[in-house]
């Protein structure tokens, strides 16, 4: 392993363990960690919204700007200065989480295969968001704003793009009102650009997470509010063109590049922030894993139902009109959206094991772990346990190895995605020899394919199609879901059950056995 | 294993403190550290202007011949060379070299204005400022010169420009 990957490991290892501290706390449906792309949208539709008060209440002459703020900072702290606070802090939540959205994906190598086209389009909006907040400063028109300008248009006159250094208007008697009526114009526009970026940004993501969690929610404007109470924002001194302030209480969130930029040079500031864009931008480029096979339709065995067309977490399921029946539709397959998840294949009701059809072929299935195969596999591990208490294991690839809990009175079936698992094999185990079914994976929001646990829990819970027929015994199953690094938990929750199975006796909440296909059609 | 129920007292102590510590971040970050622009006890020169130099060469009038050869809509009397001079600067403070440089006329032809912008950081205080400065080729001397004695207040900035509608080389 590189030292690159070493590192990135290591990173994942502790970002996990972060994760699943606060699980303990939030629960993984409102955990910050697993939603910072939710919470970071959460932050601008709070700086959104806050900003449209203060457009109204904002005067925007030269000499009336500063004295507009200052008044509904100081006069009207109650609204406007709360206002103000959160417009400030929502923006600086904002980057906090951004950074911690880039870092994450990165940790989770989501960043190369059918994910490029999210990763390449969030790396505008990161310059979309700091143009965006930078501006802000700006029309405080305060020593700081004045100072960002200044520190702004230096920097940008290192390009050969203006006729007249742009510093130059931060000059004595060259600035005017229409300055700021500009400036008011861009810090609406970038921030409706970045709208439209971030709506590019998630395209190839169905059922995106745009709003967080309603705890989440609530938790995060909380802590805003009481910041905003506690340390209200509030302005330097009234910009001064033939002063400069020794002293400046900068916010590092956005502004640290001006110190940056002073440390090295504007050249050097353009070298750095260039470097990582285009490392952003190149590392989809670099050597990766070859994407594995795409779904499969098999149109005789498609019935247009649109369950996998519903489910896929990247909409690489098309309906198109069937080309032989008038009124059916027949899914598509779009491979390069396609996350090769299998979450499809779980979704279709064709994937039942109970059909007596000696080869098993589904509606829309993965090459590498066919349906049919996959109950050829369950058949005969099934078949092999031995012991008081059999179980049949579901795992997911992505989590805690569950082949690892494979012995004499257990089985395990290894999938791609725990999402693959139609809800009817559980079924079939229980009534094909094993005492009891484990399904594990990923915890929810970390897994791989976004919606893998949620839909197999829903499924499984009878809340979503295909659903788990509810003669199933619940007490025959159980749901543990342990991420890569959670082993001993995985192994905690085998131990637990085999013991609660061993209560039961062995008819008890059974489903009654079923006669095997091949006995039935053969015998 | 934590249970999560939201009136769990646990709970709700990891819940406050989380928020608590990410209040702390945001807010503490967004104003903290300080960062000192200029140390205390300096001042700020500023060098900047955008103007066109003089013309490379000598305006003439055209000949009687020289303007029978153009078009009608072309015969101006007077042509003068489409190149400008480069604009050669010279800042001393207090006898000593601060900055000499030369700003190009921008543009293909060369005919456009000469821009700069410098930043010095001097002490704050009294200083003797030469300022010097040639924007015509064809006089080999300096042709604007100011010189001047002024007291810098801390964190002042003085801005030296050159506006050749206010006397040349003009200081804010």
């Amino acid at each position: 392993m590189s030292l690159s990957a070493s590192i990135r490991q290591g990173g994942l290892a502790l970002m996990q363990r972060i994760e699943s501290l606060f699980d303990a706390f939030f629960g993984a449906a409102a955990n910050p960690w697993r939603h910072l792309g939710a919470l970071g949208f959460y932050f601008l539709w709070i700086a959104l919204a806050t900003g449209i008060y203060l457009f109204i209440v904002l005067d925007t002459g030269i000499e009336e700007i500063h004295t507009s703020i200052e008044y509904y900072t100081h006069e009207q702290w109650w609204l406007g200065g709360i206002v103000r606070s959160l417009h400030r802090y929502a923006a600086d939540g904002l980057v906090l989480v951004m950074l911690l959205h880039i870092l994450r994906e990165f940790l989770y190598g989501r960043f190369y295969g059918f994910r490029w086209y999210s990763w390449i389009t969030g790396v505008p909006t990161v310059w979309l968001v700091y143009a965006s907040g930078i501006g802000g400063y700006w029309l405080v028109w305060d020593q700081l704003g004045l100072f960002s300008a200044v520190a702004s248009a230096e920097w940008f006159d290192w390009l050969p793009i203006f006729s007249t250094p742009a510093t130059r208007n931060f000059l004595p008697g060259l600035l005017t009102d229409r300055f700021f009526s500009l400036l008011v114009f861009l810090h609406i526009g970038i921030p409706l650009s970045l709208l439209l970026a971030l709506w590019v940004h998630i395209q190839r993501v169905s059922q995106s997470d745009v709003f967080p969690a309603r705890a989440l929610s609530i938790g995060t404007l909380a802590m805003l509010i009481v910041l905003a109470l506690v340390k209200p924002t509030v302005s330097h001194g009234k910009a001064d063109l033939s002063m400069a302030s020794a002293t400046l209480h900068i916010d590092w969130y956005y502004l640290f590049i001006h110190p940056l930029m002073y440390a090295t040079s504007p050249a050097g500031l353009w070298a750095i922030a260039g470097l990582l864009t285009l490392l952003l931008l190149a590392l989809p480029l670099l050597p990766h894993p070859k994407q594995a096979p795409v779904a499969v339709v098999n149109p005789p065995n498609c019935n247009g139902c649109r369950r996998c067309f519903v489910d896929c977490p990247y909409g690489a399921v098309a309906m198109l009109p069937h080309p032989d029946k008038p009124g059916h539709e027949l899914a598509r397959v779009i491979p390069d959206l396609c996350a090769s998840c299998g979450i499809c294949a779980g979704a279709c009701p064709s994937s039942t094991p109970f059909r007596s059809v000696e080869s098993l072929v589904t509606g829309i299935d993965m090459p590498q772990q066919p349906i049919g195969a996959l109950r050829e596999e369950m058949e005969r591990k099934i078949a092999a346990l031995s012991g008081p208490v059999k179980i049949a294991v579901f795992g997911c690839e992505c989590a805690a190895q569950a082949s690892r809990l494979e012995n004499a009175d257990t089985a395990v079936l290894n999938l791609m995605c725990t999402g693959l698992l139609p809800p009817s094999f559980v079924e079939y185990a229980l009534r094909g020899g094993a005492d009891g079914v484990l399904v594990t994976g990923c915890r929810e929001g970390s897994c791989a394919y976004r919606f893998g646990t949620q839909w197999t829990e829903e499924r499984l819970a009878g809340r979503r199609e295909p659903h788990l027929r509810p003669t199933v015994p619940s007490e025959r199953l159980r749901l543990a879901w342990a991420d890569g690094h959670e082993m001993s938990h995985l192994k905690a929750a085998l131990d637990d059950f085999r013991k609660h199975l061993q209560t039961l006796s062995a008819d008890e909440k059974r489903p009654r056995a079923y006669t095997p296909r091949r006995i039935a059609q053969h015998g | 294993m934590v249970s999560k129920s939201p009136t769990n007292p646990l709970v709700l102590a990891g819940q406050a403190l989380f928020y608590g510590l990410f209040a702390v971040i945001i807010g503490y970050f967004s104003t903290s550290p300080d960062f000192t622009h200029i140390e205390p006890g300096r001042s700020l020169i500023k060098l900047s202007f955008s103007t066109q130099g003089e013309p490379v060469g000598e305006c003439r009038e055209r000949t009687p011949e020289e303007l029978a050869k153009l078009a009608p809509n072309m015969r101006t009397a007077r042509i003068c060379p489409r190149e400008r001079s480069p604009i050669k600067v010279n800042i001393a403070l207090n006898g000593e070299p601060l900055f000499e440089g030369v700003a190009q006329p921008s543009g293909l032809s060369k005919d456009g204005a000469s821009t700069i912008y410098k930043r010095f950081e001097v002490p704050a205080g009294e200083h003797l400022i030469s300022v010097k400065m040639n924007d015509n080729v064809r006089i080999p001397d300096f042709n604007h010169v100011r010189e001047e004695k002024m007291t810098l207040k801390p964190a002042q900035i003085l801005v030296i420009d050159l506006r050749k509608d206010r006397g040349g080389i003009f200081f804010e």
